[in-house]
């Protein structure tokens, strides 16, 4: 250890531990570690402790030592914070007498969670886990790997919970479709299965992909909203199986949007979810990887937006709507912001992973006023839809939603460097687009009951 | 009454954590905090696959000790500081629901929130994929007051677990 990294560990030592613990090897080749005082001088780079009475406990002089400062703070009932340690190896002389000890350390080891928070620390562990479990499996003769019960690896493995993604704006579609006249549950329901299906196999795909470029391995900082699943990485899931998985849901969802096309409007619905499937497969696959050349926004933009509004309200309507392409837009630029925000805390391992994100390529403050920028586009769009009467005018009430763009974009000004800060700062985010769009489909539905209840409804409720 | 001194266990029962050192691959004492749990007559510890370094050197040398000095960690009348020397033995058998069955009661009496954090395994897998360190004492030291500058009481225990 430098002489100016002993500086800086030892400088805090006093004002963050109550007692050091010596430890060492007695005679008999047990540990045997002790509890003492202590007092650090980090400019000569020594920590003086206290010397410890009893032959049978003495500390050696000349071998080398652990001297150890932990603390944590107990939370009663909860469990306990302010988790820290530092582990110094050296040696020890006697000074003063033998009244104390003097230790001059050559290594350190350490973790203070307010510095790297429990997560990421975890994170840094994996390789670890899987020398151990890979051991095991060697001494045991039989695979020894993590497990979780079924319905949870499902969840985690396909984030079943972004689900929300696909349910609005295939909702949207079909609530447009519902007050152009157009309405039949059954197509309804096929068109939110399949759409389903192909938005698990993208982020099944993407897993597998991420795996494969080395991105998972790379990030040490995922939360829930950002890293990817990480099935494969921690070994509760091989390869094979995630793209087995994939092409499952892929399959499935591809098969119920053929037999859709074919029962209703065979080469629009084709030719939309070509497009669709073409940008779901490519978001991470190579060639093209868009994700990774900075288009992964448009990508999205596009997939959950245009494409699935149109898709849905052409099974419903067999005919193409201006006003459903204009009605995707806002939900297609907030969801394109939700993949924008959660590449924030992704950054350090995208890049090392060569994935060019935009929050890999961009600043923080164009990061932060992209993200400004596009919210206000698509209010505008809700805004001026609703007053031109584009859109119906009870749609007018998403604007509702705004308040929650706030939040999200002061997370994203205070915390841009803290990955598990900007949790709640990317839930606030993942609630905008899902309330921006409940809203537009609420809007869709009280024109549709407005216009069932009265013969000639008022303009605003048009 | 267990196999130790009931100051002892006084102390092991209300300790949140106790500092346990190993012996490193290159014979070099290496301590880590851990939630110590004893059950009368060993203690036990659990650590994840995560952070198993100490797994891998408690299975090459099993001698180890731990001592608990937290004053903070530790809620006594009367503040006391211990050490017991031991051996270990890693039950690694069934990483994940081994220590569900051998070592979450004890833990649960301690630590309440552990059944709220089990609820999040699927957040954290590998960090609920965990050994056992058993530890049967065979010699532990009481300070009686906490001070280390007077010397301790040497309790010799070898055989008392057996």
């Amino acid at each position: 250890m430098s002489a100016a990294a002993a500086t800086r560990m030892l400088d805090g030592l006093e004002g963050q531990y109550t007692h050091a613990v010596i430890a060492f090897l007695d005679d008999e080749g047990y540990p045997l570690s002790v509890a003492t005082g202590f007092r650090a001088e980090p400019e000569r780079g020594v920590v003086l402790l206290d010397a410890v009475a009893g032959k049978a406990v003495g500390p050696p002089i000349g071998p080398e030592v652990n001297v150890v400062f932990s603390h944590i703070r107990p939370q009663p009932g909860v469990g306990y914070d302010e988790r820290r340690y530092v582990s110094l190896w050296g040696q020890l002389r006697p000074v003063d007498d033998g009244r104390r000890l003097e230790f001059t350390p050559a290594r350190v080891q350490h973790w203070d969670e307010q510095e790297v928070p429990f997560f990421e620390f975890s994170e840094r562990g994996v390789p670890q886990a899987h020398r151990y479990m890979d051991q095991l499996s060697r001494e045991t003769g039989r695979r020894v790997k993590p497990s979780l019960s079924p319905f949870w690896l499902f969840l985690r493995a396909t984030r079943l919970p972004f689900l929300s993604a696909t349910i609005v704006p295939i909702g949207l579609g079909i609530s447009v479709a519902a007050l152009h006249g157009a309405w039949h549950w059954w197509l309804a329901v096929l068109t939110l299965v399949a759409g389903a299906c192909v938005h698990l196999g993208l982020n099944v795909a993407n897993d597998v992909f991420d795996t494969a470029s080395g991105a998972d391995a790379a990030n040490v900082t995922p939360t829930q909203f950002s890293g990817g699943s990480r099935v494969i990485h921690y070994g509760l899931l091989t390869m094979r199986q995630m793209q087995l998985m994939s092409l499952g849901v892929y399959a499935v969802g591809l098969g119920i949007g053929l037999s859709l096309a074919i029962a209703r409007a065979f080469w629009p619905i084709v030719i939309i979810g070509a497009v669709g499937a073409f940008i779901s497969y490519f978001y991470t696959a190579p060639p093209l990887r868009l994700v990774h050349r900075g288009l992964g926004e448009i990508a999205v933009f596009l997939g959950f937006g245009p494409v699935m509004v149109l898709g849905a309200y052409e099974v419903q309507a067999r005919t193409f709507s201006w006003e459903a392409l204009f009605a995707s837009l806002p939900v297609g630029i907030l969801i394109a912001l939700v993949l924008y925000v959660n590449e924030v805390p992704d950054r350090p391992g995208d890049a090392a992973a060569g994935k060019r994100t935009l929050a890999v390529r961009l600043s923080k403050p164009a990061v932060i006023a992209g993200y400004v920028g596009a919210v206000t586009v698509a209010f505008l769009l809700v805004l001026s839809g609703a007053l031109s009467g584009v859109l119906p005018r009870p749609t007018i009430i998403a604007l509702a939603a705004v308040p929650l763009a706030l939040p999200v974009y002061r997370g994203l000004r205070d915390h841009y460097e803290s990955p598990y800060q900007l949790m709640p700062v990317m839930a606030r985010n993942i609630q905008l687009h899902l309330a921006t769009g409940m809203l537009l489909i609420l809007g869709y539905v009280i024109a549709l009951v407005a216009g069932h209840l009265i013969t000639n409804p008022p303009v605003f409720l048009r | 009454m267990g196999v130790l001194p009931e100051p002892i266990e006084e102390l092991l029962n209300a300790a949140l954590v106790a500092e346990l050192t190993v012996i490193d691959d290159r014979g070099r004492p290496v301590t880590h905090p851990l939630i110590p749990l004893y059950d009368g007559e060993k203690i036990h510890m659990t650590s994840s696959v995560l952070f198993s370094r100490k797994l891998e050197h408690i299975k090459a040398n099993p001698k180890v000790s731990l001592s608990i000095s937290d004053p903070s960690a530790v809620s006594v009348e009367r503040f006391r500081r211990a050490t017991i020397q031991g051996d270990a033995v890693v039950d690694d058998s069934d990483l994940h629901s081994g220590w569900e069955r051998k070592v979450l009661p004890l833990w649960r009496v301690k630590e309440p929130a552990i059944d709220f954090f089990l609820g999040k395994r699927v957040a954290l897998p590998l960090f609920f994929e965990r050994g056992i360190i058993e530890i049967t004492p065979r010699r532990a030291f009481l300070w009686h007051d906490g001070r280390t500058e007077v010397p301790p009481t040497v309790y010799e225990l070898a055989g008392a677990a057996r």
